[in-house]
């Protein structure tokens, strides 16, 4: 007897697999427009964050803003731009990415590869306290940590550089232990049952595999950094001219100059002056802010793209 | 190049816990020797202080002395690292590196060493290896494709031409067709049989026929309650431990009569 023949089937057992379980129904159709809900309320925000900021930063964003600093420019001039604060984000950034991934790599590899015992649990927690290190802390110690050794007042890129990185380690460290932990135990013992030592274990096989989620994680980390403002104030200052010198002297950053242009208001022009634009600080603002946003989507990017190229291929 | 192993009172340990107990046996060079045995009575954790493996493991240790040639592996002189190159090993679950091709699978060994090799010289390891492990036909048009996308019976394989490409003097096999279909686990054993005539060969296996059909002698391990170590039954030719066991635990275990 096969259904064809028995398009009813047994009807008892028919039954009992129509019953309908209406409170499941009910359940799925409520946590279903929950999850849905609970989306709509994350994206809302970003985009209006996205929005906001396109719509307010796009009429000063251009050529001759992204090239020219803000030396020289003084009240209502339609004039001035973030040339120096992008060199100092970029220097900064990129200065304590260099302090950061090392120190932070190698303590991953050390939790997950050697670490055992009371040590390892040591560094773990105070790896957890560091990520809980309010930036302007992680800020008032950079400065007097140079105070100490050059002297009061001293401000340059470095000292943010360093600051930045005591909020940017424990993110390291965090994202590449977990990674390092995803590579399979099996190819360890694969390798090391070929006659391989532990440290070229460490290096070409287990670095290598998670090399692409490593990247993802140092790129989420320059992310989380490069916004940065109350740490920066404090050390690395403020100034109209463009600085090439990471070690000497005031550098701007695009964060601080959004503060710094906004926090000065509206320009009380004189009546009839058609060169004085009211609202130019807070259109350099808005444009400068647009600036960071852009630059961290092409670092996202750029993470992705060195994801793809290093991701374990499966078939090919 | 194949070379006999004494095990003398060796007792296993992880941390505290003794996993094995008193074993004392000797592995004929260019043969193959089977441990079989209960999960869970240490025919694996065995297997792996042959190479030293086991104290990759933290708070893995051993006690006692595993000789290859005369020679005490566990010698305070003796680098682990150096033991693992003669002694190779292969798996339960086939586990090729994902990032490399098939043919740096081959080399790897070689490679993640740091070792220099010419072009030729490695093409010639790649080939060599890959016929030894019965694979070279399938992958010869594919070498610079990804090991991951073979079959698992091609992978388990590629283990095997990865393991004889560093030219060990013995080759430890865990339980290698466990994760395979019969048609694969016909192609190991049948390479298992040609690789007795150049390595000295330990299988650990669950399945008793594998055993029976690949293996010159035959070990029998047995534990007595969970919490207790495991303990090597006997040891003898596999003709006698399948036909006439001297221990009445093994005939139990062999026909199904146990627990």
């Amino acid at each position: 007897m096969t259904a064809t023949t028995l398009p009813e089937g047994n009807p008892e057992l028919r039954a009992l697999l129509r019953q309908v379980d209406k409170g499941r129904h009910r359940k799925d159709r409520v946590m279903k427009g929950l999850i849905y809900a609970a989306f709509v309320v994350a994206m809302l925000p970003l985009i209006s964050v996205s929005w906001t900021v396109i719509v307010n930063g796009i009429e000063r964003f251009n050529a001759y803003f992204l090239t020219h600093s803000m030396r020289g420019v003084f009240g209502g001039m339609d004039a001035g731009g973030i040339y120096h604060a992008i060199i100092g984000t970029l220097e900064i950034t990129l200065a304590a990415t260099l302090i950061s991934v090392p120190i932070g790599l190698l303590t991953a590899i050390y939790l997950v590869e050697y670490g055992r015992g009371s040590l390892a649990r040591a560094v773990t927690f105070f790896v957890d306290v560091m990520t809980g290190i309010p930036s302007i802390v992680a800020g008032l110690f950079a400065y007097a940590l140079f105070a100490v050794l050059l002297g009061p007042g001293v401000r340059m890129g470095i000292v943010g550089a360093v600051a930045l990185s005591v909020l940017m380690i424990p993110v390291v460290v965090r994202s590449c232990e977990e990674m390092l932990r995803l590579v399979p135990n099996e190819l360890r013992e694969a390798a090391l049952a070929l006659g391989v030592p532990r440290w070229l274990v460490v290096i070409k096989v287990v670095l290598r595999t998670s090399i692409a989620g490593i990247g993802t994680g140092i790129t989420l980390a320059i992310a989380r950094i490069i916004g940065e403002t109350a740490p920066l104030l404090i050390t690395v200052g403020v100034i109209d001219s463009i600085n090439f010198n990471l070690f000497e002297g005031r550098m701007m950053t695009l964060p601080v100059y959004v503060y710094r242009q906004y926090s000065q208001g509206l320009v009380p022009c004189t009546p009839g002056d058609l060169a004085c634009i009211p609202t130019i600080n807070y259109d350099r603002a808005w444009a400068a802010a647009l600036t960071l946003i852009l630059i961290v989507m092409l670092l996202n990017l750029v993470g992705r793209l060195i994801t793809r190229f290093f991701a374990p291929k499966n078939l090919g | 190049m194949a070379q006999r192993i004494d095990v003398k009172d060796l007792n296993i340990f992880y941390g505290d816990f003794r996993a094995v107990a008193d074993v004392e046996m000797a592995v004929e060079p260019r043969s193959v020797t089977a441990f079989i045995g209960p999960s869970g009575c240490g025919k694996s954790t065995f297997l792996r202080t042959l190479n030293r493996m086991h104290e990759v493991i933290p708070g893995a240790h051993v006690q006692g002395s595993v000789a290859m040639d005369g020679v005490d592996l566990y010698g305070s002189d003796i680098d682990p690292v150096a033991v693992r190159r003669q002694v190779g090993m292969v798996f339960q679950r086939p586990n090729p590196f994902p990032t490399m091709s098939i043919a740096e699978n081959v080399l790897a060994g070689i490679k993640l060493n740091n070792k220099r090799i010419s072009k030729g010289d490695a093409q010639d390891v790649v080939e060599a290896s890959l016929r030894g492990a019965n694979l070279w036909n399938e992958v010869k048009d594919r070498l610079n494709r990804p090991g991951s996308g073979l079959s698992g019976g091609q992978q388990q394989r590629l283990c095997i031409a990865r393991a004889i490409a560093v030219k060990p003097q013995v080759l430890l096999m865990d339980e290698p067709c466990s994760a395979l279909d019969p048609i694969s686990t016909l192609a190991i054993e049948d390479l298992i049989a040609e690789l007795k005539s150049d390595y000295t060969i330990v299988i650990v296996t669950h399945n008793m026929q594998q055993a029976a059909r690949v293996s010159d002698r035959t070990a029998f391990f047995n534990l007595a309650a969970t919490g207790e170590p495991g303990r090597l039954v006997e040891i003898d030719d596999t003709a006698t431990i399948f036909s006439s066991p001297r221990v009445q635990a093994t005939e139990d275990y062999i026909s199904g009569r146990f627990g």
